[in-house]
């Protein structure tokens, strides 16, 4: 099935930066989901893998066993597991973020906006 | 409004498992595609010395392990907010969550 830990290893190690989402990037459908959407956005961050776990069970469950973590959205940056909405909201506010994309080779739009400001 | 079973068993498990000095409660069911009374959606601050050198992962793991039941049954969503004493000290509050924007109630089909 689609939720079986070998396939989504693959899955979250396929491309830099991978959520999982109740609905899509374009159209979320759970606050926090989208809080998650919003963040990556902010930053600049275009080119992301998302997965609608609303349009599969296997995968809505899959992914809760994969990470032990109990709830959506989820977060995977260089296939390792980040956190929750709560957590990314985290990095976001103390710059940890900014910091991680750093390291996956993607500059954060924040960076440029701030450039802009100071000069 | 009135704490329901599943509020009080949060609050309980996480007393125990955590000592909190602080520990803030919401059940934000209300603002989801929930019956009322329902008590599927909850925020929690959590302020322990036990998160002292804990990542926010290694903090969030904690809180899930203490509401295992909890989360493999009733609960589908639950914001944390994982403080040190310090932490909390800087800003004691409760966050807001983003408003609902319908779960799978907006999706149709197999």
């Amino acid at each position: 099935g689609s939720g079986s830990a070998e396939q989504l290893d693959a899955l979250v190690k396929k491309d830099k930066v991978v959520v999982f989402l109740k609905g899509t990037p374009e159209q979320p459908q759970c606050g926090f989901s989208n809080a998650v959407v919003q963040i990556l956005r902010l930053h600049g961050v275009r080119d992301y893998a998302a997965y609608n776990v609303l349009d599969d069970p296997q995968l809505r469950q899959g992914i809760k066993d994969y990470s032990n973590w109990p709830t959506i959205p989820q977060v995977y940056l260089d296939g390792e597991f980040v956190g929750g909405c709560d957590i990314l909201l985290q990095m976001h506010q103390n710059g940890d973020l900014v910091e991680e994309l750093k390291k996956l080779g993607i500059r954060s739009a924040l960076l440029d906006e701030k450039k802009d400001q100071d000069s | 409004g009135t704490i329901g079973p599943v509020e009080a068993a949060i609050r309980t498990k996480l007393e125990q498992a955590l000592n909190p000095e602080v520990l803030e409660l919401r059940n934000e069911s209300g603002g989801h595609a929930v019956p009322p009374g329902s008590e599927t959606h909850f925020r929690v601050a959590v302020v322990s010395s036990r998160f002292e050198g804990l990542s926010p992962l290694q903090r969030h793991r904690l809180v899930h392990a203490a509401l295992s039941e909890e989360l493999a049954g009733p609960v589908h969503a639950l914001a944390i907010q994982a403080r040190t004493p310090a932490q909390w000290k800087e800003n004691p509050q409760l966050d807001m969550s983003p408003p609902c924007l319908g779960g799978n109630k907006k999706t149709r089909g197999t």
